[in-house]
């Protein structure tokens, strides 16, 4: 004796948020049914393992019809399927698109090729997330990748738009989209250090400052690539280290404003050659794609490296970038002022964002 | 040329990518109508396609109208090879033929294709142009409208109610026909969708002429059936309830009140009338009358006149042909008619003759309906069935095009006669079913008996709902249709009467059966419940007429046990009466299933039940220690259920007022006598605390078991209670939560060598693990009800058990769940206590004496009590139509559980006759010529699909089993919705297996009824039911196949709050909202 067949059908979908959460992260149906033993959903209903095993697995074919529809969000608004409540529609995308945040560091500005979905397995075993989840997660990334590639205009707006997702679910997906189209190099040891929101901040903060799009969002181009032009005005920011003058005058404005306002000022005094050589260094090679690559790992171990080995605290190093910044405002001789606001800006705040342990 | 039909392809969305190299499409639609088709242009590699089309116009007749579905069909252009089909869409356009309906069909409609589901979806907009034809021999209906509804639909009034309508059409099923081999399984599956929807067209326009013969202009309570005969043919068949609806303007109340119009000649009806009017407090019509004469008078009169009941009863009570009983049957009303004259002087009996004459020259006096007005249902007798074993024939016999109709008639008669014989006139709530397997078919049909209202009987009385109550004062609302409409000196089976608790003035059973809803105005304590019986029989495989005789055999036995189960559940949670039982027996290879489904209610007006008293059969053969064990927990389990089902009926002050319950020495020895039992029934306590007790006796294992069954139905966890009707007894504060479902199960029975004991358990455990699993999907909603509870059981292949499911669960507000209390019964004085004293003496007597045959001792040692059982008024009768080649009239064998030992005397009498009968049944796959001539060119109907609204969002569509949404109110019936759909699939295990490929199959067939709906310009359907789930699978060859019909009606529905104007905006909110859609 056994059931050859079972099935309920609601003419609003039924769906249980917990067993949602089981079906996206790769729980088999029978390994559903015991986490939900143990969570006690039993107890509720009077109801035995059949039950709970019968619910789950129409749960699950419901999961899998909706999958498809899941992949262009926008069908499931006005497919005639699944009556769905608005909410859950909105509830059903948002989880949907989730992902966990060790697997993303894993696969954080790496191409969303074949190559990288064939390492998932070791990405898996690394991070214990379910390849069937690894899988999702990976298959979501490179699905809005796909689609907002394509795209003109803000970069945050079209996943929200295309995907209905919130703006912070969003704007995660742009970091990621943003990283996998720049290929930032993200999983250097030096770097292990930094969380995906880390880098999402940073993203955020190259999206919105140095892309084309940040200075007219009408243009043509999108917002996932650097702004060109802004990369070619960057190499005039060499000034700063090449001209003697302008460089000693430069430490001695900061010095000066930071005498006597940090436990550091000696540390900061004997290094701010080496780390405004540092910062312009890095500025000037942006033109290069491979130097784009590196751009965080570069961050780190030209300035962030250094100040940590000082024993800098977050505000000295807070205190010192500020004024490293508005300093150059006051050279007479440096005509790059605005380029100078729209570099420094974002690395001020990359490096603000991952100056931490 | 009455007719002009357009149509306009406006656009598609979400269409499969059909052109694996560009992944796109180019898709183009035809549009047909008849025979003539339309297409639009190609829109070359477009995913989401705007056509955009002009106005195809097809110039047709109304007949072709209501028949044919437009058809609309998606496909790829492909220059090289043939075009392929994307999918098609069937659009009914019945709703567009009468003018209060749809103006429209405008929206989104999932494209179908029955391989590979719905592909995409498209919009479209219909209208129709109706010129008036005044052509007499008109051949169409149009205007008439149908409502699976089966009470009187919110926002109309029945001004009058003409009665019962049927009709069948039949063909030959494609699937079978030669050419099925040679064409694709798309074609067939076509083929077949194409001729069901065109024979439910035919159908329900046949039966629309039938109305307007009548003078009605709607159907309520229209039930289409589909018996898929396999080789034999296809049948397609509906009932329904004629009746003159009125639309209530919007404002006013949703006043029902209705007038029965059965079919007399309006002049009799005009110079019958005024003598009424005149007299109207007088010709107040109550069976036996509620200021009796004394009883002993009373018995006199009947016994030396000829009662007019005697002429039926034999049928109740023996095997008599209903054929020959009707013809006996004088048309003068049962056992009251007699005694009626004594007092309520001729007039009154000239009322009643009326009244039954003018049913009786209705052919069937039946009323699908289960709910009345207020008024309308006087007496309820109890329920009557009847089910015939018939051989499918599969000899082509164009000469005997009507055997179908032949069989149901002889049914439909058998009926007649079963409610004649309970004393009543009319039968309602009424309903047929059939089951299939291989050349075996069993037809069923049940309702109720019932006596209704005399002044709804003849016309011009439109009127009368404020003159109403005046006629309710002598039997009161909620109590009257408890009172036994027959002469309680001739029962047509031993019960046991008591005065009613109510009223203390009429007769009451004490346990009334039916298969109407619960009449609003009935006094209940505490809540209903869902009641089933489950039973499997074994049976022997067997060909042709040994086939339909070993099931006729096992029949009559399947229905007691079910009855036997029912009682001791109802028994069990403290309950008295039954409501929505439906009794459904299906046939398989190896065997029979039974499930009947009702809804418990403890009646205030009826006796409390006694409880369950457990005997061995002789002391001492099972441990007494044992058996009180047992008889403890069937106490206690009596003690929960009155806890959780509230059952707390007002106390009635019986000692005092003289309880009109005979003592229990009298009534054992009433029993006794009765049933001519054993003498070992006098050892037995047949009290249980004062009530009588309800005994089971265990004598063997199998009593044992059935004992433990009773017990294992577990009550629903706490926040749920259930039913099968429409309103929950006890419940009626709802809150807007509704969810519609449908779920399936399919159990493979691995075991070879089951018992039946074995297949009882597997089949009751299946029935109680789905309502578990209900109760734990919609843990969500409590508190909550699941209403309306619809199982349907099945036999798709030996050893496998199929159940379906469809019900609704609305929660309800808890905290005023509390209902009105039941009245306090009128006090009577000991006078009359003591001449109800004398009733069951004198009814003993009568019935003793009378020709009860002394079997008893083949009664099974089961229940040697059996005359217990005998309240439960069920009248079964089978035929045993397995076919008889001579003219001769089917045995009808109608028996009643009063007396088992009679009951299985004329079984085996029955039997016996049966071993020498009968050939008939032959068969009619409807010949071409002439049934089917309007068929001939093609057309179908019913497959269609849909939803509406391009844009965003999508229309809610809320579905549910009952004629009512909570917290709405019902502003407009858009028309009828009955849809069939097939699926197939030959990749089975890529779409995640049997469960995989119904559950997608399923949610298609909610999204294109949805879509219809809201084509439609509505947003719910009400009265929906799956009336067909057919399920075949292959899993070798990895293909299946599944069929389902559907049905509903589409309305506009507005919350209640809301005023007049949301409803207009939602009604053009649907055109102007799919006119911008077609835009975009």
């Amino acid at each position: 004796m056994s059931v050859e067949l079972d099935v309920f059908v609601g003419n609003t979908t039924i769906m249980d948020e917990e067993v949602y959460q089981l079906w996206l992260d790769g729980y088999t149906v029978n390994d559903a049914v015991k986490v939900r033993m143990e969570g006690g959903v039993m107890d509720e209903c009077e109801a035995s393992k059949d039950v709970l095993l019968s619910d789950t697995m129409d749960q699950y074919r419901t999961f899998q019809m909706c999958e498809r529809l899941l992949h262009s969000p926008a069908k499931l608004a006005n497919q005639l399927l699944f009556q769905i409540p608005p909410h859950r529609q909105i509830m059903l995308i948002e989880r949907y698109y989730a992902f966990d945040d060790t697997f993303v560091r894993e696969v954080l500005g790496k191409k969303l090729s074949k190559g990288t979905k064939k390492d998932l397995d070791d990405i898996s075993t690394k991070t214990s997330v379910t390849l069937k989840s690894c899988r999702r997660q990976f298959d979501n990334f490179k699905r809005v990748f796909k689609v907002v590639e394509e795209l003109k205009g803000p970069l945050v707006e079209n996943i929200r738009q295309h995907f209905l997702l919130s703006d912070k679910l969003a704007r995660d997906y742009a970091a990621i989209v943003f990283f996998a189209n720049n290929r930032f190099e993200t999983g250097k040891r030096k770097l292990q250090y930094l969380s995906f929101q880390d880098f999402a901040f940073c993203a955020g903060q190259l999206i919105s400052n140095w892309t084309v799009g940040a200075v007219d969002n009408m243009v043509e181009d999108m917002d996932v690539d650097l702004d060109k032009e802004f990369l070619q005005e960057l190499k005039e920011l060499k000034i700063l280290i090449t001209d003697k003058d302008l460089l000693d005058q430069h430490k001695s404005l900061v010095c000066t404003a930071l005498r006597g306002k940090t436990k550091v000022f000696i540390e900061m005094e004997g290094s701010f050659k080496n780390l405004s050589r540092g910062l312009i260094n890095i500025a000037a090679k942006l033109t290069n794609t491979k130097d784009v690559r590196d751009f965080f790992i570069d961050l780190v171990e030209k300035f962030i490296e250094p100040c940590r080995s000082d024993r800098w605290s977050a505000a000295d190093m807070k205190l010192y970038l500020t004024h490293y910044t508005n300093s150059a405002h006051i050279l007479d001789t440096f005509k790059h002022q605005v380029v100078w606001d729209r570099y420094m800006g974002v690395v001020k705040s990359c490096i603000f964002k991952m100056y931490h342990d | 040329m009455p007719g002009k039909l357009k149509a306009k392809i406006v656009a598609g969305r979400h269409l499969p990518v059909m052109d694996r190299a560009s992944d796109l499409t180019d898709a183009f639609v035809e549009v047909k109508f008849g025979n003539t088709t339309f297409k639009t242009d190609v829109c070359p590699k477009s995913l989401n396609p705007q056509w955009n089309s002009e106005w195809f116009k097809f110039e047709v007749d109304d007949e072709d109208l209501q028949d044919e579905p437009l058809q609309i069909t998606v496909l790829d252009h492909d220059t090289y090879s043939a075009n392929d089909a994307i999918g098609k869409v069937y659009i009914d356009i019945d709703p567009l033929l009468y003018s209060e309906a749809a103006s429209v069909i405008s929206g989104w409609f999932p494209i179908y294709d029955t391989i590979h589901g719905i592909r995409g979806e498209i919009n479209v907009i219909v209208k129709v142009e109706l010129f008036n034809d005044l052509n007499r021999f008109r051949q169409s209906s149009c205007g008439v409208k149908f409502f699976c509804t089966t009470c009187i639909p919110q926002c109309y009034r029945a001004t009058l109610v003409h009665g019962f309508v049927e009709e069948l059409v039949v063909n030959e099923d494609p699937e079978y026909q030669w050419i099925d081999r040679i064409r694709t399984p798309r074609a067939s599956n076509e083929a077949r969708q194409r001729l069901i929807s065109l024979m439910s067209g035919e159908l329900q326009r046949k039966i629309g002429l039938k109305v307007l013969e009548m003078g009605g202009n709607a159907v309520v309570g229209y039930l289409q059936c589909f018996d898929l005969e396999g080789e034999s043919g296809l049948v397609v068949r509906a009932i329904g309830t004629a009746c003159t609806l009125d639309k209530l303007s919007s404002g006013s109340a949703p006043n029902t009140n209705t007038h029965m119009h059965p079919n007399t000649a309006p002049a009799s009806n005009a110079c019958n009338s005024p003598s009424k009017d005149g007299k109207e407090p007088v010709f107040v019509e109550d069976l036996p009358s509620s200021s009796g004469p004394p009883t002993p008078f009373r018995a006199l009169p009947t016994s030396s006149s000829p009662p007019p009941f005697s002429p039926s009863k034999p049928c109740s009570r023996q095997s008599s042909s209903s054929d020959t009983d009707l013809s006996l049957t004088p048309k003068t009303g049962m056992g009251s008619g007699g005694s009626a004259g004594k007092e309520a002087g001729p007039l009154r009996t000239l009322l009643r003759q009326q009244t039954q004459t003018a049913l009786e020259q209705r052919e069937f006096p039946f009323f699908t309906l289960t709910s009345f007005p207020p008024g309308f249902l006087l007496h309820v007798g109890g329920v009557v069935s009847a089910r015939s074993v018939k051989l499918l024939d599969r000899i082509h016999n164009p000469d005997e095009p009507e055997t179908r109709d032949a069989w149901w008639e002889e049914i439909r008669q058998e009926i007649k006669s079963h409610a004649r014989a309970l004393g009543c006139h009319a039968v309602v709530g009424y309903s047929e079913s059939t089951s299939i397997c291989e050349e075996v078919c069993i037809l069923s049909a049940s309702g109720t008996a019932a006596i209704l209202n005399p002044r709804y009987m003849r016309e011009g009385c439109l009127d009368i709902g404020c003159t109403d109550h005046r006629f309710e004062e002598p039997s009161p609302p909620n109590c009257g249709f408890c009172h036994i409409p027959y002469d309680e000196l001739n029962m047509p089976f031993p019960a046991q009467l008591t005065y009613c608790y109510h009223c203390r003035r009429q007769k009451v059973p004490d346990v009334l059966f039916t298969t109407i809803d619960l009449p609003s105005e009935a006094a209940v304590a505490g809540k209903g419940c869902l009641i089933q019986a489950r039973l499997c029989r074994l049976k022997k495989k067997a060909q042709g007429e040994a086939n339909a005789t070993a099931i006729s055999n096992l029949l009559p036995f399947m229905e007691y046990e079910l009855h036997t189960q029912l009682m001791n559940k109802l028994k069990l949670r403290s309950m008295n009466a039954l409501f929505g039982l439906h009794i459904q027996i299906s046939v398989g290879e190896n065997m029979l299933l039974g499930l009947a489904s009702a809804t418990g209610v403890y009646l205030t007006a009826l006796p409390a039940p006694g409880g369950i008293q457990i005997a061995g059969k002789t002391p001492g053969d099972l441990s007494s220690e044992h058996i009180s064990s047992i008889q403890k927990r069937i106490n206690d389990t009596i003690a929960v259920n009155k806890e959780l089902y509230q059952i707390n009926p007002p106390e009635l002050a019986e000692e005092g007022v003289g309880s009109p319950i005979p003592e229990p020495r009298h009534r054992s020895r009433l029993f006794r006598s009765h049933s001519e039992s054993s003498d070992e029934l006098s050892e037995l306590d047949l009290s249980h605390g004062k009530k009588d007790a309800f005994v089971l006796e265990i004598d063997d294992t199998d009593a044992v078991e059935d004992i433990h069954s009773l017990l294992i139905d577990a009550p629903p966890p706490t926040g749920f209670y259930s039913c099968n009707t429409e309103n929950m007894p006890g419940i009626s504060n709802w809150t807007s939560g509704v969810q519609m479902f449908t779920s399936v199960r399919v159990l493979r029975l691995s075991n070879a060598n089951l018992t039946n004991q074995g297949l009882n358990k597997i089949f009751t455990d299946l029935c109680e693990n789905l309502l578990k699993s209900f109760y734990f999907k919609l843990r969500s909603m409590i508190p909550c009800c699941l209403c309306h509870l619809n199982f349907t059981v099945a036999v798709p292949e030996e050893e496998l058990i199929q159940v379906t499911v469809t019900a609704v669960a609305m929660t309800y507000d808890k905290e005023q769940t509390q209902e009105k209390t039941a009245e306090k019964p009128v006090n009577k004085g000991s006078l009359e206590a003591e001449e109800q004293l004398q009733f069951p003496l004198e009814l003993c007597a009568d019935s003793s004496s009378s020709n009860i045959q002394t079997a008893s001792k083949i009664s099974v040692s089961l229940f040697t009590p059996a005359a217990k059982l005998c309240q439960n008024q069920l009248l079964i009768a089978r035929s045993a139509g397995v076919g008889e080649s001579t003219n001769m009239s089917p045995r009808a064998a109608s028996v009643d559980y009063g007396s088992f030992a009679d009951r299985c005397s004329t079984w085996l009498e029955l039997l016996r006759l049966k071993a020498h009968t009968i050939r008939r049944g032959s068969v009619k796959t409807i010949s071409s010529l002439e049934r089917c001539s309007p068929l001939q060119e093609g057309r179908s109907r019913s497959l269609r699909s849909s939803r509406s609204f391009g844009g965003s969002s999508v229309t809610v569509v809320k579905m549910t089993p009952l004629s009512f949404l909570p917290g709405t109110r019902i502003i407009k019936y858009l028309g009828i919705i009955n849809m069939f759909f097939i699926r197939e699939t030959t990749s089975l295990r890529e779409e995640g297996g049997v469960s995989g490929f119904l559950h997608s199959f399923i949610a298609e067939v909610f999204a294109m009824v949805r879509a219809h709906v809201a084509a439609l310009g509505g947003n719910a359907v009400v009265s929906y039911s799956m009336k067909e789930c057919v399920f075949m699978e292959n899993p070798n060859k990895n293909q299946a196949q599944c069929l389902i019909n559907v049905s509903g009606d589409a309305v506009i529905c507005i919350s209640e709050t809301d005023q007049e104007s949301s409803a207009s905006t939602a009604n053009t909110g649907q055109t102007g909202g799919s006119e911008t859609d077609g835009a975009t």
